[in-house]
């Protein structure tokens, strides 16, 4: 069905498509490796976010937690934001983001288009100084509500009832999924519905490792690991550099013509690295993992071409994921 | 056997500011006691008094996270590249301030959060 009432009615179905030339081959007569890329960039804002955004405030809504006219605050570096902004201005409610200032100008100017409101907090303070402006600002404004995408089980649940059967119904042969972690909400949820399906599935999850002025903790006591976040859920976690994210993104547009966030480039390094033992192993894979938003927001940033070097520099102290 | 161990800057008091430190141990068990042999204390910020994995501190082996690996019992060899983290979700920036407001006791953000479908 391709004919919707409206444009939340258009969430979801996403295709998944295959990699033939980025799947890796296999020897003569032994058991094929596929790689398969779930489109999340073609959700309505053009991100997987969209997915969570419009359940945190579906639920909000119908358990009364929300009603018209309220402001919606959320801390939020971008997807989400924007996901957010646009189900908050198809529903009737005002948002105010709270954003470190060290992200794109795209993310900032779609955001506004949106109709939300931003209110920056100093990259150079990192986490602590997000959380100070955050706390200043609901100090003032107490009546303003958040959805806390990081451990609102609403998050994950889109996912259950969404993304995996998604995935189930497109490769039913699936034997590995892997996608970003950041409020952990993706892999929970789907990883949690395909593990209640598919005997032996693998849930994989591929992070972000920034450079450290990104993260500015002052002490291995300030981490943060997200209310929804159950190990249990995945079987194995790579850290990926922005070096090999860069690299994957740019092979993601040269080799299949998938043009994609830097995030995307981060989960195909880990998909390609599961695709390549099973390939060593002798062992059958369909390895489906997430575009999680297209590359236009980054743009900006350059570094879609030019050295490796350039595009790492580039990305120095900038949120990519 | 040498291992390479990368030491996020909030550790480098510990190995009087080297950004990579050189270890060795069959397990990470082994290679976290012979880091501390030469940089003392830095065990303790590593491990808890139980004996287990601290929750904020990420150990990566080749890049892939050692809690999936066996954790403090995975087996290393000669020419593994460990990387030592602290545990921060991908969009920190955002969690980190949620996180905090969510400390606030205000029923208003509690409320909010609290949503059940």
């Amino acid at each position: 069905m391709a004919r919707y009432e409206s444009l939340l009615d258009a969430l979801g179905g996403t295709p998944l498509v295959g990699l033939p030339r980025l799947s890796p081959s296999v020897p003569e007569g032994a058991p094929a490796v596929r790689l398969w890329a779930k489109l999340e960039d073609r959700n309505p804002t053009g991100s997987i976010k969209d997915r969570a955004a419009f359940y945190m405030v579906r639920e909000a809504e119908e358990s009364g937690h929300l009603h018209p006219g309220d402001t919606i605050l959320e801390p939020t570096s971008g997807n989400t934001g924007i996901a957010l902004a646009m189900v908050a201005k198809l529903r009737g409610y005002r948002l105010v983001c709270v954003m470190p200032e060290n992200v794109s100008a795209e993310r900032i100017q779609l955001l506004r288009m949106y109709g939300a409101e931003i209110l920056f907090s100093p990259a150079a303070g990192g986490s602590n100084q997000a959380v100070a402006t955050a706390k200043q600002v609901a100090a003032e404004h107490p009546d303003w509500k958040m959805l806390y995408q990081y451990g609102n089980p609403a998050n994950a649940r889109a996912h259950f009832e969404t993304t995996g059967p998604e995935l189930l119904q497109d490769l039913p042969t699936i034997t590995h999924f892997v996608a970003g972690l950041g409020t952990t909400g993706t892999l929970m949820g789907t990883g949690r519905f395909l593990k209640e399906k598919v005997d032996g599935i693998q849930i994989i999850a591929a992070e972000p490792r920034y450079g450290e002025l990104v993260y500015g903790l002052r002490n291995i006591d300030e981490g943060y690991v997200p209310e929804l976040y159950d190990a249990s859920v995945l079987d194995r976690r790579f850290s990926v550099g922005t070096r090999d994210a860069v690299l994957r993104t740019r092979q993601l547009v040269e080799v299949e013509g998938i043009f994609a966030g830097f995030s995307s480039g981060a989960i195909l390094h880990a998909a390609l690295a599961v695709a390549h033992e099973a390939v060593k192993a002798g062992r059958r894979a369909d390895v489906a993992f997430v575009i999680a938003d297209g590359g236009w927001k980054y743009l900006s940033t350059g570094a879609y071409g030019g050295t490796l070097n350039d595009a790492e520099e580039a990305l120095e102290g900038q949120l990519w994921a | 056997m040498a291992i390479e161990v990368r030491v996020p800057t909030i550790l480098r008091s510990y190995t009087g500011g080297a950004k990579t430190v050189e270890g060795a141990g069959e397990t990470l068990t082994a290679l976290i006691d012979d880091l501390d042999a030469k940089h003392k204390g830095l065990k303790g910020r590593l491990i808890t008094p139980e004996g287990g994995l601290h929750r904020f501190v990420n150990i990566y082996v080749n890049d892939e996270d050692v809690r999936f690996l066996g954790a403090l019992d995975a087996k290393l060899s000669d020419g593994d590249s460990i990387t030592i983290l602290p545990a921060v979700a991908g969009g920190a920036l955002g969690f980190a301030a949620a996180a905090a407001l969510l400390g606030r006791p205000s029923k208003h953000l509690a409320a909010a959060v609290s949503t059940k479908g």
